[in-house]
């Protein structure tokens, strides 16, 4: 069928079967990319196009109905030359787009509401965008930006030379975000690509024998088996290559890989499973940690006893004799469920041969580890590897695993021609990893005072069929557990056990946001057990400056908890006042305030963990910064410029960003753990400073001295003289920076330095229980982060928020559950109604070993915010969550059983 | 082209979500661009709602009485925006979802619908037309091309209340929704009639006749909800998912209704 229509206000013809979906054809066929899709089904609206001026998911629109009509999108907004709209720029400057895979559709959605209402209200502009998800900003910054577009055209934020540490710069790759420019996972796959479908396991437990391919294989360029994989086996650990990339006969959790067809993209796809030979023997799967830890359970790895993928703990002190003497003590046992990491863009990347080198384009929060695994998977030299991150629609851990990558390697090596796989929304979801099920055995105790004087923390995880990140998860959770309090007494244990769940790895917190809500928990029942304020309970316990940890380690410097909850005391009050003026009334709607507070070892836990970077500065005159930290929607791009940039002496503005690329750029390691700004940054400062030095000998001038670049001349202002440097004749300077945080292992009682530095926080929620509905509104956030220095207080800030979305979604909604919640609408992630007004108080308590004193802020956000919001329906209601998400069937019920209890 | 099994397309709400990954290679007559199936129209018996009349269409008819205010409300929870503007309210009929939220609102209106195909056509009353999760009475070949509401004899307002699991773009745990006719008389204002209508807590969303009568001839005041009784429920059968427990949702049930009801009350 031929369709006519007027694309951005141009004429448009394409040809093509009719219930081709209108956004398969921008993207497709007309080569308009900046139409993102993240469900196909329309439930996140990344999609969202006008069509005769309305909002539509162009997921949905069948291109037979596109006859004759108006479609316009994301590109039809900024003018030719890339001036950008109010709209637009309003984005940049409030930080309204982090990884940006939203930020067309928000823009699309936020442009037919601002066509119809000058000056919509802040509930308009909700309805407005609430078909739009956004994982990454908690959408208070996307809110603000569309409020404030129909004022004046924002200032140009540019910071002057010298000071862009502190300074709300808007993100150096914010221009491309907002246009529809960045180029994502599934952006910039060449025309000539073959396309890989991957046939997955409907079993979660299973053997399997494959049938005849023959004719598959007369139909397709390839049909990848196990057998076409050199080494069929990866995973995140040096000795752990426990992960098939195709099975191997054995089905060990639902979705696993099994076959890949290789071929002409509509062919491929065409291909249904049923028509792929597989001959399946399903067998009982196990699932949850107590079938796992059964003592007849069957081995889900059979070298695996007890299906234990690992434990151990910190030892400190005498907690039996402590608890003896305690004057209260709590105790409690919480269940977490598994939680999809949802980042809109789903995983996708393509690759090709060049010569005896394999390139890998793909959205990827670890171009270094991802270039290592494929190099070991083929059984080629790293050096034979290239790794090319695209923009990265979101990751929150969930893509530090290896997803597209090994077999779009696999295939176009074999094939010698560009291979892409680009996974559906639910391949997405039932393939890659999730955040561990945990169950947090906990008991506190503590003096009269309210003093802790003992804890015992065992944290039980369920990883899943491979090991991925569990290592990770069941060893930091043992240092955090006692939470940001000083314990002298302290047993914490962490395990980790195979089942055939999905794989647990990495998800924003490896394991402490689970802790949290337990620790958390101890701490309001022990502080109402001696009727002691919940806020003062913390502040009279909180690690400060001088106190030695649970793993013997004393912190010497930028431990800002109590400066944190002296930030958020006036708050505190302030709610609990008003909480109490509602109440009086009596109704059915109950508020409550509560409290949350977490600690968080920034970077690997007693493992070193390096950032180099590189400034260069060419002969003619270009200032670049090579940078392998991947920016993934958090800023470290803007961060790392921001950092180079001072330390240099010359204008953030004056430098060009080469990111990622594994030629091009040195190994920063991964974006996880929050790291990057603290070891990255530590790197890139180190990295100008050298550049800096370099330049002052050649130029004979003292630190002091000013420098500007002019062209290919570099001028250096020391007191009354100006020297210029042609730096033609200079030739390429370089700076380089390496920074490794330093720790020591932890002994067998977990004794030693995990960390080098560690965040601090505190939040305080306001909610509104229905008592008779078991739902929760959370009214108000404040949130209290000890950053060290907010190098970029937005981004600091959006980290903060979109920390806030996640531990709202884990506290309230979010349970993945295998075969059933394997899309966005039976998976529930908070919307732009969901999330409240948030008010961030930065403090900064700086850290001598960071850039400027910064340390991480990616996870922390995260991590006290369940704690906070469960505290606070306690408050409300008297109900202690114990399983988390509180969905409203399980609050209703358990308000139900209380006040039987009471009555 | 009807002779042969296909699939009927409008605003594709219902109809891409579920070939997500798939080729589409089914037959599929899409009646999306066919402009006498689409929009509202009033006569002297009552309204007609073409089949591909869309939420937003819904949404901005100024010009229906009261009688629509609880379909409207049940417009602004069905997905977000995009879907309100694209998705269809035959669509949301033919989909049949158990969950479906314009049914409840549309049962509560007494709905008819107009079956058409070559052989001529009928009307069904809606309840009649649902015939299970995913089953309707549609035969091969058959189209529904509209949906009727006949003018109450009184006077007549509605409401609808939706309970999901957050804000935006949320399947029901369970709603429901209310006709009331209302009569004025020296004590005030009375309810002559009542249809109220309960959804995802059962295969179909079921009226709740034994509430209908027990509100007939009650005075709308405050008092009105002390008239629902757990016995009312009877005609549901909720389940158990991802969503809620079965008991949960008849208790809930119970208090949406309860809240309904006190909704109509000045």
């Amino acid at each position: 069928m031929k369709v006519a229509f007027t694309l951005n206000g141009g004429a448009a013809d394409w040809t093509g079967p009719p219930v081709t979906r209108l956004a398969a054809a921008l993207r497709d066929d007309l080569g308009l990319t900046g139409t993102k899709i993240g469900c196909d089904a329309g439930d996140c609206g990344a999609c969202t196009v006008l069509l005769d001026g309305q909002q539509v998911c162009s997921c949905l629109v069948a291109m037979g109905q596109v006859e004759g009509r108006r479609v316009e999108t994301v590109e039809s907004l900024a003018q030719p030359d890339g001036a950008l709209t109010v709209l637009q720029k309003s984005f940049l400057v409030h930080g309204a787009a982090q990884c940006g895979i939203c930020t067309p559709g928000m823009l699309m959605a936020a442009q037919d509401l601002l066509r119809r209402t000058d000056r919509p209200s802040r509930a308009e502009v909700e309805d407005a965008l609430g078909g739009v998800l956004c994982r990454c900003t908690g959408y208070g910054k996307i809110v603000d930006a569309v409020l404030a577009a129909t004022a004046a055209q924002a200032p140009d934020m540019a910071p002057a030379p010298g000071a862009a540490i502190g300074a709300r710069m808007p993100r150096v790759d914010g221009h491309a975000k907002v246009t529809g420019r960045d180029l994502f996972g599934a952006d910039a796959v060449p025309a000539d690509a073959l396309w890989i479908r991957v046939v997955r396991s409907p079993h979660a437990h299973a053997r399997f024998t494959l049938g005849d391919l023959a004719p598959l294989r007369q139909r397709l360029a390839a049909v990848l088996t196990a057998a076409d994989v050199p080494f069929n086996g990866f995973g995140i650990y040096p000795e752990i290559k426990d992960q098939p990339v195709l099975a191997d006969g054995l089905i060990r959790y639902g979705g696993e890989a099994v076959v890949a067809l290789v071929g002409d993209r509509a062919t491929v796809l065409a291909i249904r499973d049923r028509e792929v030979p597989i001959v399946w023997t399903p067998e009982p799967p196990l699932f949850g940690i107590d079938a796992a830890t059964a003592p007849d359970a069957p081995l889900v790895q059979a070298d695996r006893p007890k299906n234990l993928l690992l434990d151990g703990g910190v030892r400190h002190g005498d907690p039996a004799e402590a608890f003896a003497r305690s004057a209260a003590v709590a105790e409690g046992v919480f269940e977490t469920a598994f939680v999809e990491h949802a980042y809109i863009e789903p995983e996708a990347g393509w690759a090709q041969r060049v010569g005896d080198r394999i390139e890998i384009h793909a959205t990827t929060q670890t171009p270094y580890m991802d270039r290592d695994e494929i190099a070991n998977v083929m059984r080629l030299r790293p050096e034979a590897v290239r790794v090319v991150p695209t923009a990265c629609g979101g990751g929150f851990g969930g893509k530090l695993d290896l997803s597209v990558q090994p077999l779009i390697a696999i295939a176009a090596w074999k094939l010698g021609r560009p291979v892409a796989l680009v996974y559906t929304r639910p391949e997405s979801m039932v393939a890659t990893t999730k955040r561990h099920p945990a169950r947090i055995m906990a008991k506190f105790g503590c003096d009269a005072e309210g003093k802790l004087l003992a804890c015992d923390v065992t944290a039980t995880f369920d990883t899943g069929a491979y090991a991925s990140w569990g290592p990770t998860v069941a060893n930091r959770v043992p240092v955090h557990a006692m939470g940001p309090y000083a314990v002298a007494n302290v047993r914490s244990w962490g395990e980790a056990f195979f089942t055939n769940g999905p794989p647990a790895g990495a998800f924003r917190g490896f394991g402490v946001p689970q802790a949290a809500i337990a620790h958390e928990a101890m701490m309001d029942a022990l502080a109402d057990k001696l009727s002691i304020d919940r806020l003062e309970f913390r502040h009279r316990n909180a690690l400060r400056v001088g106190d030695t940890t649970a793993t013997g380690q004393t912190l010497v410097h930028s431990a800002g908890l109590a400066q944190c909850l002296e930030a958020l005391r006036p708050h505190w009050q302030k709610a609990h006042r008003e909480v109490a003026a509602f109440n009086a009334k009596g109704a059915p709607r109950r508020r409550g305030v509560g409290i949350g507070c977490m600690w968080y070892g920034i970077g690997n836990t007693s493992m070193s963990n390096p950032s180099h970077m590189r400034v260069g500065l060419s002969p003619a005159g270009s200032l670049t910064l090579y940078s392998g930290a991947v920016d993934i929607g958090q800023g470290s791009n803007t961060i790392m410029v921001q950092i180079a940039a001072d330390a240099l002496g010359l204008p953030a503005s004056q430098f060009a960003l080469v990111a990622g690329d594994t030629d091009l750029t040195a190994d920063a390691g991964k974006t996880s753990a929050s790291r990057q700004t603290f070891v990255s940054g530590k790197a890139a400062e180190l990295a100008g400073r050298d550049l800096r030095l370099q330049i002052l000998r050649l130029a004979n001038a003292g630190e002091s001295a000013t420098l500007s670049l002019e062209g290919a001349t570099l001028k250096v202002r020391d007191g009354g003289t100006v020297r210029s440097l042609a730096l033609a004749t200079v030739g390429p300077l370089i700076g380089e920076g390496t920074f490794d945080p330093p720790t020591t292992p932890l002994d067998a009682n977990g004794q030693g330095v995990p960390y080098a530095t560690y965040a601090f926080a505190a939040q305080i929620a306001t909610v509104e229980v229905d008592t008779e509905l078991g739902t929760v509104k959370v009214l108000r956030m404040v949130a209290a982060h000890d950053v060290g220095k907010a190098i970029n207080p937005t981004l600091v800030e959006g980290q903060i928020e979109g920390g806030i979305a996640q531990g709202l979604g884990l506290a309230l909604m979010e349970k993945y559950l295998p075969g059933h919640t394997e899309n966005l609408h039976d998976y529930l992630i908070p919307t732009i109604g969901d999330v409240p007004q948030i008010e961030c108080l930065l403090i900064e308590d700086r850290e001598p070993l960071g850039p400027s004193g910064a340390k991480g802020v990616g996870e922390p956000g995260l991590v006290p915010t369940a704690p906070a919001i469960l505290g606070a329906v306690h408050h409300a209601t008297g109900v202690r969550a114990t399983r988390v998400p509180l969905l409203p069937h399980r609050l209703r019920e358990a308000i139900v059983a209380l006040k039987g209890n009471v009555g | 082209m009807l002779a042969r099994p296909h699939t009927v397309l409008a605003g594709g709400t219902d109809f891409y979500p579920a070939r997500v990954g798939q080729t589409i290679d089914e037959d599929v007559l899409d009646i999306g661009g066919i402009g006498v199936l689409r929009g509202i129209s009033a006569g002297v018996a009552g309204w007609r709602l073409g089949a591909t009349t869309t939420w937003t269409d819904l949404l901005r008819a100024d010009d229906l009485p009261p009688l629509f205010d609880g379909l409207k409300q049940a417009a602004r929870e069905i997905g977000g925006r995009q879907i309100q503007n694209a998705g269809t309210l035959a669509g949301n009929l033919c989909n049949a979802s158990p969950a479906a939220d314009g049914v409840p609102g549309l049962l509560a209106l007494d709905a008819e619908v107009e079956l058409a195909s070559a052989a001529g056509s009928r009307r069904l009353p809606l309840s009649d037309f649902i015939t299970g999760n995913r089953r309707t009475a549609l035969t091969p070949g058959e189209l529904l091309v509209a949906i009727h509401i006949a003018k109450p004899a009184h006077h007549a307002r509605s409401g609808f209340l939706k309970l999901g699991a957050r804000r935006y773009l949320v399947i029901s745990i369970a709603m429901a929704a209310a006709t009331l006719e209302i009569a004025d008389d020296e004590d005030g204002s009375r309810v002559v009639a009542a249809r109220i209508a309960v959804g995802a807590c059962s295969a179909v969303a079921r009226r709740l006749p034994a509430l209908e009568a027990a509100l007939a001839g009650a005075t709308l005041d405050h008092h009105l909800a002390e008239r629902v009784d757990p016995a009312h429920l009877a005609p549901l059968s909720p389940i158990d998912d991802v969503r809620g427990s079965a008991a949960y949702r008849s208790d809930a049930v119970f208090t949406l209704l309860r809240r309904l009801l006190l909704g109509f009350v000045p």
